[in-house]
């Protein structure tokens, strides 16, 4: 029998559910992930065990956060004039287009038509490499996984280690096949990997003139700019071409240096699970002599002001990227990062999405089982449960399952309907009483009984049973 | 209107009737215990980064191994050059005699025993940040007084606006299934040699 | 004397009177009299986490009627608690969660009580959920409840606290991710070899019994019938 309507054609299914099925079937992809994100959560767990402290330094982040979105305008304003002061010339854009065309203007006035780039989430959400691809420059991706990802020609999958979907073989037959001046004989051991990956940049890293860096924090006190990293990539985009231009959200600023104290505790140990990164560098403008001389910092909007707006949902704002929450999430685990359709996955990604690119991810608040795993590791407190829920609240619902949600509130909020309704689905699961469970359900049921039975209503309920006690 | 003025504008309208948020509360640590002993620490979180430690001016030679041309910043102390290096004075060295050089040898501003982590930010004997960057060995000197327990003690060491560069072992990366690997773009050997009882 | 009040949810309403019942028979043993009004429905959860707000509004002031009389109200399901009183201030103002104990929380908590004179000899292994564990706060609770049973075996679940992929209509929206957490929690719970699993809550016991009907394992049940078990 065929029914009018196949199955599911009513009832748009969300794109994370049809990619996430695409991801579940990939083994590979899965082992890689387990692995992966359990060996991070190993390292984060003794790292922040460590620190006595740890709840402290969360309630202070997450005050710290809250002030600076609370006094944004000021704080923003007091940084550019620090920045300035120092020699920084600071520009403000609306939105991503707004802060490429000034990254790739700073670009061709500086007589170059390549950048060297520091890893940054911003610029990735703006998509600068594909912008300057567009205007005929080009920007090399720098950090070790980044590059893996650009020679693939692939797309990020987590906010750390973009390339956390590959294994070590993969990244060898990625490098074999791609990089032009791989070595010969390469192994897959991560030292050979790392090796390669350094030869293969040494030169460009040492003539560049121009590098693009986003910022993990921007002191307000000092108009300093922030950047935690490993590799050292980062120190030479940072040092050695003599314009640097760096893409930096409004919402990375923090009103003192004293508060690095406390954020640059939380994020290592969150991120990598190691006690301080290998290298932070810290830079206030333009210093004669010492890096680079021309240097640009452009404030970015791009919708955070928007998400500002939100009372719940602007403590998203408070993130400083540091993907605990992905390592930690059952949902991210299962599904990688690619998943998600934005720059930003997992949780952190599913309350930022929706509000950085209203109307485009409003399926993702609900790509998540509400377990909480990600505010418990958070270290600024972002309760992204409560966000999530919030944003299901606000986003737009299914004709049909609101009607249903609707009929059942009626029926719930109303004793008597509640009690006849218990009534009926005892009588209509009367032919699988003896069983004790159903194996198989009509659709959308059928989205349940396709892993796991279904209990069925027991013969006597509590209510009969107690009214006959009271008796 | 400028994008200052717009983005200014609508950050305003976001917060519009939003209330004060109260003062962030401090409560974490700012020192270790008193009985803790930092030099100890210190050297325990240096070798889990993968560095090698020394004691004693005496030591430097030893640090910086076979290393044959050694860049120095030119104020660096004239007690510290030690050894059968030929010592090159950073006076605006261009980049490849950085590249060809073998090690670096500078002091430091401060170093953090919690997390192993020695701050540079370009005072004395330190230099400029090519210096530190582009050999790939870099010998550190940390005087006993420079050592702190607690990341919150150091800050105030530190020039806040002067360039920083915070290093906590040698480069590394934990990109290929997260699994830490010492060595990338930045020195792949780093010595420290504690002056100081 | 305190009045208590006993929530016993809607997913228990429906389908497993044995819990509440269970309830009922320990606080009882304990010398506690405890009430059910019939009025109750649902906290309200389901439609909160969906995102229908109003709806979960009209169930909150709803279990706010029926309960307003109580000063104590105990319910066997930790994610039903941590509704009251995460969401219920946020959706009406009240502040009746303050007053809603998850079984664990009152007889630790109010009744100061850890051995409640049950028995149980058979291997169970618990799973924290993640509501009641996380949100509600229970840490331990229910597992130190356990470990005071008599002859009973208690044995560690792999990778504890790791989500079973329920999530309420999360399981049907993203039912295939939702399946993949199923098989691995199916999986460690089948890797204990214990005869029963325990939880705090009936809706997660759903799911996990969902997956176990098909694959094999312990069998489901709510940890306070092992605690009014005296066999």
């Amino acid at each position: 029998m065929t029914t009018a309507f196949p199955p599911g054609r009513s009832l748009r299914s969300p794109k994370f559910a049809e990619s996430a099925k695409v991801a579940l079937g990939m083994p590979q992809l899965r082992s890689n992930l387990a692995h992966a994100t359990g060996t991070i959560r190993g390292k984060r767990a003794t790292v922040v065990g460590e620190l006595d402290d740890w709840e402290s330094l969360r309630d202070a982040a997450a005050a710290i956060k809250a002030d600076v979105q609370h006094r944004m305008p000021e704080l923003a304003v007091a940084f550019e004039r620090k920045a300035t002061e120092a020699g920084a010339t600071v520009h403000w854009a609306r939105d991503g287009a707004e802060a490429n065309r000034i990254a790739a203007r700073i670009t061709r006035e500086a007589g170059a038509d390549e950048v060297v780039k520091v890893k940054s989430m911003a610029t990735q959400e703006i998509e600068l490499n594909e912008h300057f691809e567009a205007e005929g420059l080009k920007a090399w991706e720098t950090d070790l996984a980044e590059l893996i990802v650009q020679l693939a020609e692939d797309r990020p999958s987590h906010i750390l280690v973009p390339a956390i979907h590959y294994n070590r073989t993969e990244i060898r037959d990625i490098f074999k096949g791609r990089m032009s001046d791989a070595p010969t004989g390469l192994t897959d051991e991560p030292a050979a990997l790392a090796e390669a990956a350094r030869l293969h940049l040494r030169r460009r890293f040492l003539s560049a003139k121009v590098a693009v860096s986003g910022a993990n924090f921007a002191v307000a006190e000092t108009g300093s700019l922030v950047v935690v990293e490993s590799e050292g990539n980062g120190r030479m985009c940072l040092t050695m071409p003599r314009t640097l231009i760096s893409v930096v959200g409004v919402e990375k600023l923090l009103p003192r240096f004293e508060d690095l104290e406390v954020f640059m505790q939380l994020l290592p140990r969150s991120s990598t699970g190691e006690r301080m990164n290998p290298y932070t560098s810290i830079w206030t403008g333009a210093t004669g002599g010492d890096g680079p001389e021309d240097v640009h910092i452009i404030l970015l909007d791009n919708g955070r002001t928007d998400v500002l707006a939100d009372e719940v949902g602007r403590q998203a704002l408070s993130c400083i990227r540091c993907s605990a929450c992905l390592n930690v999430c059952p949902v991210y685990e299962r599904t990688g990062g690619h998943a998600y359709g934005h720059v930003y996955p997992g949780p952190i990604g599913a309350i930022l999405a929706p509000q950085l690119e209203p109307g485009r991810h409003d399926d993702l608040p609900y790509a998540s089982s509400l377990c909480g795993a990600c505010y418990e590791v958070c270290p600024v407190k972002i309760n992204i449960p409560e966000v999530l829920v919030h944003l299901r609240q606000q986003g737009p619902h299914h004709v049909g399952e609101k009607a249903a949600m609707g009929a059942a509130e009626a029926v719930m909020a109303r004793p008597r309907l509640w009690r006849a309704a218990l009534g009926a689905a005892r009588f209509f699961s009367l032919p699988w009483r003896k069983r004790g469970s159903v194996r198989r359900l009509p659709w959308p049921a059928s989205k349940w009984t396709v892993s796991r039975d279904m209990p069925v209503p027991p013969k006597e309920t509590f209510r009969d049973w107690w009214k006959e006690r009271e008796r | 209107m400028s994008a200052k003025e717009e983005i200014l504008a609508r950050m305003r309208r976001a917060l519009d009737g939003a209330g004060p948020v109260p003062v962030p509360p401090r409560e974490y640590r700012r020192a270790l215990d008193e009985d803790a002993d930092v030099v100890e620490m210190l050297i325990d979180r240096l070798v889990d980064y993968k560095a090698e430690v020394h004691h004693g001016v005496d030591a430097i030679e030893a640090a910086l191994g076979d290393a044959k041309q050694v860049v120095v910043p030119a104020d660096l102390p004239t007690e510290w050059r030690l050894g059968r290096s030929v010592f090159i004075e950073d006076r605006n060295l261009a980049t490849e005699d950085l590249d060809g050089a073998d090690a670096v040898l500078t002091g430091c501003a401060a170093a953090v025993a919690v997390s192993g982590t020695i701050m540079l930010d370009a005072g004395a004997a330190q230099g400029r940040r090519a210096i530190t960057l582009v050999p790939d060995h870099h010998v550190i000197v940390v005087r006993r007084d420079q050592i702190v327990g607690h990341l919150a003690e150091a800050l105030p060491r530190l020039h806040p606006t002067r360039p920083q560069t915070w290093i906590s072992g040698p480069s590394a990366t934990s990109d290929i299934e997260l699994q830490r690997v010492e060595g990338v773009h930045g020195p792949r050997r780093l010595d420290v040699v504690i002056l100081g009882d | 004397m305190s009045r208590i009040g006993l929530f016993i949810t809607c997913v228990n309403d429906a389908l497993y009177p044995q819990t509440p019942k269970a309830v009922v028979a320990v606080l009882e043993r304990l010398g506690y009299d405890v009430d059910f009004p019939q009025a109750q429905t649902c906290c309200g959860q389901m439609h909160a986490n969906s995102g229908y707000r109003k709806d979960a509004a009209k169930l909150a002031k709803s279990f706010e009627r029926t309960f307003a009389g109580y000063d104590a109200i105990v319910t066997p399901s930790g994610s039903c608690a941590a509704m009251t009183r995460d969401q219920y201030p946020d959706l009406t103002g009240t502040d009746i969660g303050d007053r809603v104990y998850e079984l664990s929380e009152f007889l630790l908590d109010h009744a100061g009580v850890e051995d409640v004179g049950a028995s149980f000899p058979h291997t169970v292994t618990y799973h924290p959920t993640c509501h009641g564990t996380r949100a509600l706060g229970l840490g331990d609770k229910p597992l130190r409840l356990l470990r005071a049973v008599d002859r009973i075996e208690l044995v560690d679940l792999p990778e504890a606290d790791q989500c079973c992929g329920f999530g309420g209509t999360f399981a049907l929206k993203n039912s295939e991710v939702s399946s993949a957490m199923l098989d691995d929690k199916c999986r460690h719970a089948a890797d204990t070899g214990a005869e029963y699993l325990a939880a705090a809550d009936n809706s997660c016991l759903t799911h996990i019994g969902g997956g176990i009907g098909r694959v094999g394992g312990p069998r489901p049940i709510h940890y306070a019938e092992i605690l009014a078990s005296t066999t």
